[in-house]
C-alpha cells in the first residue's frame, strides 16, 4: 500500500483563492494545511476555495482540521468553498453537516461562477 | 344550565320622536328592529319557575317579585314575553318591546305569539341539540387526535428494530386494546453478548397505564445499565417504582438474559405470565417465584436458568392473549395457548401463528378486552451452519501513526471476495480507518509493541470487523452528532469525530469493554450482495 503525505498549493484564479490539496489529510498535514489557509489569507480574499481533487483520504483527524480552518473563515468572515469531493467525501461531509456551512461544487469552473459572482 | 340560553330575542318600537324629520315628515318605520339583550338570568331566579308556570303570553307590567331579571327586561322596555318550553325546560323567550302602533298587543296577536312559540320551541331545542352535538364532536376529535400522538409517543419507546443475533430468529408483537397500552416489550444488549428480554404488563389500560409503562421502562433500563442478573434488575426496579406508583397500579414483568452462543437463559418473574420454552419434545412453562413491581419494596425475585437448545423457542406473551374471550364467553386459556404450541404447523412464525389463532379464536367482530404483546425467540435447528462464522482475516497492526491506512486496506482486500458494492466498501473502509485509530490512540497510547487486532469474519449474511486494543475500563459510547457550531465558535475542540463517523458507517455498532481490552465489532449485513 502506497501512502502520499500531503502537500497543499495556493493559487490565484479569477480574483479568488484557491488551495489545491494533494494527498491524505490526516494528523500529519496540520502544519501545510494551516500554512496554506494562511498563505491563501494574505491578499484577503472574500472567498477561499478548497480543491480536494487529488485527496485520497481524509480521516477524522483530517475532518478536525476542516473544521478549524472553517472556524478561522467564519472569525474572519470569509467563503470557504470546496470542490473535487469524492461520493464518499461529499456523504461524510454531509453526515458531519459541514455542508451546512460551507459551499459544495463538483469542479473548480462552478466553483470559480458561484463565488466571485 | 338556563343561562346559556339567555340572550332574548327582543322587538322593539322606535320612539316617535325618533321617526321625525327635521322637515317634520315622518321617516320610514325603521327595518332593525331587534335587539339581543344579555339577559343575567340565574337558574334560581324566580321568574324562571313562573314562567314554566304558566301557559302562553306574559304581561311584564302586570308581574311583580324579586327578580333581577324582570327588572332587567322592565328597563328594556319589554312588555311581552313569550316563553320557549320544551320538555318541561325553559329553552328561550322572546322578549316584546311595545307595538310600533303604539296599541296594547291585542288578544290575536297574544294568540299569534302563543302558536309562534309553541312551534318555535321545539325547533330552537333541535338546533340547541345539534350544536351541542357538534361541539361534542369537535371535543371527541381533539381528544383523539390527542390519543393517536400519544400512542405514537409510545411506539417510539418499543424498540425501533428487532435484536439481530446469528442462530436467532426473534419476533414481536404489540397490539394495544385501546389508543395507547400499559402492555411493552424491550431488548438490551449486555457487553458479555447477552441479549437482555423484557416483557411487562401494567395494571389497567388506556392513558394511566401507557404513562406506567413509560416510567417502568426507563426504570428497567437504567437497572439494566448496573446489573446483569435478571432478578438483580426487578429487586432493583420494584424498589425504584415503588414509592412512585399510583395506588392500585401495580406491574408484571418477566426479564430474561439470554447468551446467544450458548443458549443459555437466565430468568426472573414479577408476577407475569410464565414464559414457555418449546422443544421438538416438549412444552415447558418457566416459571420463577416473585411478587408484581411496585406493591411492596425490597421483594426478592427468584432467579432460575434453562437452555434453549438448537431447534428450540421461546414464547412470552401478555395475559391479553390468555383471558380474551370469544362470543360463546369462553377464555382462551393456558390449555390453547400450550395445544397451540404443540402443535406442528406453527413452527416458522409463532406470532402470526397466535395471531392467527386468536382471531379465529375471538372471531371478526372481537372488541379487544386488553392489550397483546408476544415476543418469540426461535434458535435455528442447523446452529453449526447459521453461526459459525467464516474466518477472513486476523491483523495485527502496530500502534504507529498513520497504521490505519494498513487496517482499512488490509480488510478491504480481506472482504474482496463478499462483492460488497464500491459505496459500501468505502464506508466500511472509513469505519475501519476509524476504530482503528481509536484503538491506536486511546487503547494503546500509540505504543508499538501493543498492537491492534483485527478479525474479519462473514455468518448468516453479515460481515464482522472486530477490532480489539488493550485499553481498560468503559469506552465512552457515541452521544449523537458532536456539535459543529459550538466547534466553529471556537467553544469546543475540533475534534472528536471518530465515534460518530464509525456507528454512521456501519449498519451495527457494537462495543464490548472488558477488563484488559475493548473491542469494537462493526457489523455490515451482506443481503442482496453477490
Amino acid at each position: 500500500m502506497t501512502t502520499r503525505p500531503f502537500s497543499a498549493t495556493v493559487r490565484r484564479q479569477d480574483g479568488a483563492v484557491i488551495i489545491d490539496l494533494h494527498g491524505e489529510i490526516n494528523g500529519f498535514a496540520e502544519t501545510a494545511l494551516n500554512q496554506a489557509y494562511t498563505q491563501a489569507e494574505e491578499s484577503l480574499p472574500a472567498a477561499v476555495i478548497l480543491n480536494f481533487a487529488d485527496v485520497s483520504y481524509i480521516n477524522s483527524t483530517g475532518i478536525a482540521l476542516i473544521v478549524g480552518l472553517m472556524a478561522r473563515a467564519r472569525k474572519n468572515h470569509r467563503r470557504l468553498a470546496v470542490y473535487g469531493l469524492s461520493e464518499h467525501y461529499v456523504e461524510i461531509f454531509q453526515i458531519t453537516r459541514l455542508v451546512d456551512f460551507l459551499n459544495l461544487y463538483p469542479d473548480e469552473t462552478s466553483a470559480l461562477a458561484e463565488t466571485i459572482a | 344550565m338556563i343561562t346559556r340560553f339567555w340572550k332574548s330575542v327582543t322587538s322593539f318600537a322606535r320612539p316617535r320622536q325618533e321617526l321625525a324629520r327635521e322637515d317634520g315628515r315622518e321617516t320610514a318605520p325603521d327595518l332593525r328592529p331587534v335587539e339581543i339583550i344579555d339577559l343575567d338570568l340565574a337558574s334560581n331566579d324566580p321568574l324562571v319557575a313562573y314562567l314554566l308556570s304558566v301557559s302562553g303570553v306574559v304581561e311584564v307590567e302586570r308581574l311583580n317579585m324579586d327578580s333581577p331579571a324582570l327588572k332587567q327586561l322592565k328597563q328594556k322596555q319589554v312588555k311581552l314575553i313569550v316563553p320557549l318550553v320544551s320538555q318541561g325546560e325553559l329553552i328561550g323567550m322572546l322578549n316584546l318591546g311595545p307595538r310600533r302602533s303604539e296599541q296594547d298587543y291585542s288578544t290575536d296577536d297574544r294568540r299569534l305569539l302563543s302558536t309562534l312559540a309553541t312551534q318555535a320551541a321545539p325547533a330552537l331545542r333541535v338546533a340547541q341539540l345539534v350544536q351541542q352535538q357538534q361541539a361534542e364532536a369537535r371535543e371527541r376529535e381533539r381528544i383523539e387526535q390527542e390519543l393517536r400522538v400519544a400512542r405514537v409517543i409510545q411506539q417510539t419507546l418499543l424498540p425501533k428494530e428487532l435484536p439481530k443475533l446469528d442462530g436467532w430468529e426473534i419476533d414481536a408483537l404489540w397490539r394495544p386494546a385501546r389508543a395507547v397500552s400499559g402492555d411493552f416489550y424491550d431488548f438490551f444488549s449486555f457487553s458479555d453478548g447477552c441479549l437482555g428480554i423484557v416483557i411487562a404488563d401494567v395494571t389497567d389500560k388506556g392513558v394511566p397505564a401507557a404513562l406506567v409503562m413509560a416510567t417502568t421502562r426507563s426504570i428497567l433500563r437504567s437497572a439494566a445499565e448496573r446489573w446483569d442478573a435478571p432478578g438483580q434488575i426487578l429487586y432493583q426496579a420494584n424498589n425504584l417504582l415503588y414509592p412512585d406508583i399510583p395506588p392500585n397500579m401495580y406491574v408484571t414483568c418477566m426479564v430474561a438474559l439470554l447468551d446467544p452462543a450458548s443458549g443459555k437463559l437466565r430468568y426472573a418473574n414479577a408476577g407475569h405470565p410464565p414464559a414457555f420454552q418449546r422443544s421438538p419434545q416438549q412444552v415447558v412453562e418457566l416459571r420463577a417465584r416473585g411478587m408484581p413491581l411496585g406493591l411492596m419494596p425490597d421483594m426478592d425475585y427468584e432467579e432460575l436458568e434453562a437452555t434453549l437448545a438448537p431447534g428450540d423457542s421461546l414464547f412470552l406473551y401478555s395475559d391479553g392473549l390468555v383471558e380474551a374471550h370469544n362470543t360463546s364467553e369462553d377464555m382462551f386459556g393456558f390449555p390453547h395457548l400450550r395445544q397451540v404450541l404443540t402443535r406442528t404447523g406453527c413452527n416458522e412464525d409463532i406470532v402470526q401463528c397466535f395471531l392467527g389463532e386468536l382471531n379465529a379464536f375471538t372471531g371478526p367482530d372481537w372488541e379487544q378486552e386488553d392489550d397483546v404483546t408476544f415476543v418469540t425467540l426461535q434458535r435455528s435447528s442447523q446452529p453449526e451452519q447459521a453461526s459459525t462464522p467464516r474466518l477472513l482475516a486476523e491483523l495485527s497492526i502496530p500502534s504507529l501513526p498513520g497504521n490505519e491506512r494498513q487496517a482499512m486496506q488490509q480488510v478491504a482486500d480481506a472482504v474482496e471476495g463478499l462483492g460488497m458494492e464500491p459505496a459500501r466498501l468505502e464506508r466500511l473502509k472509513t469505519a475501519v480507518a476509524e476504530a482503528t485509530m481509536n484503538a491506536m490512540e486511546h487503547g494503546n497510547q500509540y505504543q508499538p509493541d501493543r498492537p491492534v487486532n483485527i478479525r474479519v469474519s462473514a455468518a448468516a449474511g453479515r460481515l464482522c470487523v472486530a477490532i480489539s486494543d488493550h485499553g481498560a475500563g468503559q469506552v465512552s459510547t457515541p452521544a449523537g452528532a458532536p456539535d459543529l457550531d459550538a466547534k466553529l465558535q471556537g467553544l469546543q475542540s475540533p475534534r472528536g469525530w471518530g465515534l460518530f463517523l464509525i456507528e454512521n458507517m456501519v449498519d451495527e455498532l457494537k462495543i464490548v469493554s472488558g477488563e484488559s481490552q475493548h473491542t469494537l465489532e462493526l457489523y455490515f449485513d451482506l443481503k442482496g450482495e453477490s
